[in-house]
């Protein structure tokens, strides 16, 4: 059992099981009071179904859910002092703004009720709509009365359940920003239900990768990004060249792998004990492109594969390319328009990589979990 | 030929218009006639007599009132009772919901004569003498479908996140049902109220077989005296009853329009 304070969402061998799956798979989390937490993973993956449970829109078939020292699994929806900005918003289209704003104060006979709702919007920046209807406003506006009408409550948890969703690119990056300053000025718990990686990484203290119902990993943007512990976060996440590799020989703090005759280099904490099979993996902006005979030595790391770049895309900020081994399998490359020479396709190129950004995996996964949802998720949205 | 062209919508739409609103103008004129003999089907001069007298032809008020009375009962207890059902078919999933909801749908599919014949049979068979509580429940009975179906509707167009939203937001069952539900519903049971009022209201045949001697609805009283004559009272009544109907539709119109005003 992971350490915990007063105040914190935990959650403990949560399951939710309908007649023919299993939505969440025996959860375990702890999630610091005051935090910015995001659930992110692949639609399907029992993200939102954790979030209902959390809000007690749904019940788990077992596990408890605790808020501090308190075992709330049991209690209803409108008893727990937690509120949801849903997906679509959910404002009452009846009501006007400011009632909307003030729904959730009344119900608790909060005295300054008006008063309050008022301070919400504007803290979202609202006020001067308070008397329209939801159905005059644009989806921005929307989403932050929604999330007035949440935060106005002071809830012990908030709950996000993929809030910029439905916004166009341009103002989820504005919202983005907006929610994090929003979150360290209220201090309250956000819980942040997302499949945009790209998303929960910008916002989030702390990211719990769910796939399948089940955790896959927790931790910090950094850690996850640099140091995944399974094949489904490493393509989840960003990209992943994923390299079929055997240990041969651990010498002090670095180890040698075999990858197709050639020897790479990890640092040996990176393995697990005893690990002979695994997947090395390096990420595309960590490899560096040199073509072959531009420079005596290639390039100046100590990792190095040989191969053929088969395809070169500049996208302004970055050439991306595809290096084909001798082997025949395809490593993406990112090189950072930083003023490198670039190199078009048909070339004969080595690729460097420093040791300390290598990662390894174990080989009994499959090397494309992950992949697929996270190309099919951005292509939706 | 070009602004007929441009036009046709218009024209087309003011020929239907006019086509469906014409009898309603008839009426209206006639109200103003003063008949020769006890037929009210040629003009021959303008007068007020049916007007300062509505209520002139022995019998026809009582008709009347007995017609509105049954009309608001039975629309009260149809739109209590249907906005339930429609709530319990719309809502929840339980053993013959499906066939409830078929079962619903009869009574507007059945013949007039056929139920009100049956009905009667009914009656008489459990000793219920006709009279105005046969009519009633004969009224209920009809307006209770219409209301189900154009509630239930109004349910199934409704977002569930809503109540969701509510209990999220400290509101207990009861509450999301007063706060939420039942306002964002409110139009169709509205809507339903009115259809089975005005259903009861004209209803002729089902009323005739379970109707007695010293209950006779408007409409019965219109076509009894239709035997012997046509009151221009009767076109005075029709008028009111039109012009009611038309002034409840345009307040809707004006409040929802003043909403949507306010509100923006």
């Amino acid at each position: 059992m992971t350490e915990w304070t007063s105040g914190d969402l935990r959650l403990t061998n949560v399951t939710k099981r309908y007649d023919t799956f299993t939505a969440v798979d025996q959860l375990d989390l702890v999630i610091p009071r005051g935090s910015f937490f995001a659930l992110l993973g692949p639609s399907g993956c029992g993200k939102t179904t954790t979030l209902r449970m959390v809000a007690g829109l749904d019940q788990p078939t077992i596990g408890q859910i605790w808020i501090g020292l308190k075992d709330i699994t049991e209690t209803k929806a409108y008893q727990r002092n937690v509120n949801t900005v849903f997906q679509n918003y959910a404002l009452f289209p009846h009501l006007s703004i400011i009632d909307n704003v003030a729904f959730g104060l009344r119900r608790r006979k909060v005295s300054d009720h008006k008063a309050k709702a008022m301070e919400a919007l504007e803290l979202v920046q609202l006020a001067h709509i308070a008397t329209k209807k939801p159905g005059q406003l644009s989806g921005g506006m929307q989403q932050r009365v929604a999330l007035a009408r949440a935060i106005v409550n002071r809830p012990d948890v908030l709950l996000l359940d993929e809030p910029l969703g439905a916004l166009d690119l341009k103002l989820r990056r504005q919202m983005q920003i907006e929610l994090k300053m929003i979150q360290s000025e209220v201090g309250i718990t956000f819980v942040h239900v997302t499949h945009d990686q790209e998303e929960a990484m910008t916002m989030a203290d702390t990211i719990a990768v769910m796939n399948a119902g089940r955790l896959e990993q927790v931790g910090d943007p950094a850690t996850l990004y640099e140091h995944p512990k399974s094949t489904f976060v490493a393509n989840f996440l960003g990209q992943s060249n994923l390299l079929e590799a055997t240990v041969k020989s651990r010498d002090g703090s670095i180890a040698e792998l075999d990858v197709h005759g050639v020897s790479l280099r990890l640092p040996v904490d990176r393995l697990e004990n005893g690990a002979s099979a695994v997947w090395l993996g390096v990420r595309p902006e960590k490899l560096r492109l040199v073509a072959n005979g531009s420079a005596p030595d290639g390039t100046g790391d100590s990792n190095r594969l040989t191969g053929v770049v088969t395809d070169a895309s500049f996208t302004g900020l970055a050439t991306n390319y595809l290096v084909r081994l001798p082997w025949g399998q395809e490593l993406m490359v990112v090189q950072q328009n930083d003023g490198t020479s670039r190199v078009a396709a048909g070339a004969q190129v080595t690729l460097g990589w420093a040791p300390e950004h290598g990662f390894a995996l174990d080989a009994k996964q499959d090397a494309h979990a992950g992949a697929q949802d996270q190309a099919d998720d951005s292509g939706a949205a | 030929m070009r602004w007929i062209r441009a036009h046709l919508v218009a024209i087309a739409g003011l020929l239907v218009l006019s086509y469906m609103l014409l009898p309603n103008i008839v009426v209206i004129v006639f109200s103003f006639n003063k008949p020769k003999g006890n037929y009210n089907y040629e003009w021959q001069r303008f007068s007020l007599d049916a007007w300062t007298n509505p209520c002139g032809t022995p019998g026809i008020c009582d008709a009347l009132g007995l017609s509105l009375r049954v009309g608001f009962i039975a629309t009260l207890v149809s739109t209590i009772l249907g906005t339930m059902v429609a709530f319990a078919i719309g809502r929840y999933r339980f053993r013959g919901r499906s066939s409830t909801n078929l079962l619903i749908f009869l009574p507007m599919a059945t013949p007039e004569v056929v139920m009100g014949s049956s009905l009667l049979t009914l009656f008489i068979a459990m000793g219920i003498a006709p009279g105005t509580v046969t009519i009633l429940i004969a009224h209920i009975l009809f307006c209770l479908s219409f209301v189900v179906v154009t509630v239930k509707a109004r349910i199934a167009s409704l977002d569930p996140r809503l109540e969701q939203a509510a209990a999220d937001l400290f509101a207990n069952p009861f509450q999301a049902f007063i706060r939420v539900t039942l306002p964002l519903v409110a139009p169709g049971i509205a809507a339903g109220a009115l259809l089975a009022f005005s259903l009861s209201f004209d209803d002729y045949i089902i009323t005739n077989f379970n109707a007695s001697p010293s209950s006779v609805t408007f409409p019965m009283f219109v076509w009894g005296a239709s035997q012997r004559g046509t009151p221009v009272q009767i076109n005075v009544i029709g008028t009111v009853m039109f012009l009611a109907a038309l002034l409840l539709v345009a307040t809707g119109q004006l409040i929802s329009n003043r909403r949507a005003k306010t509100a923006a």
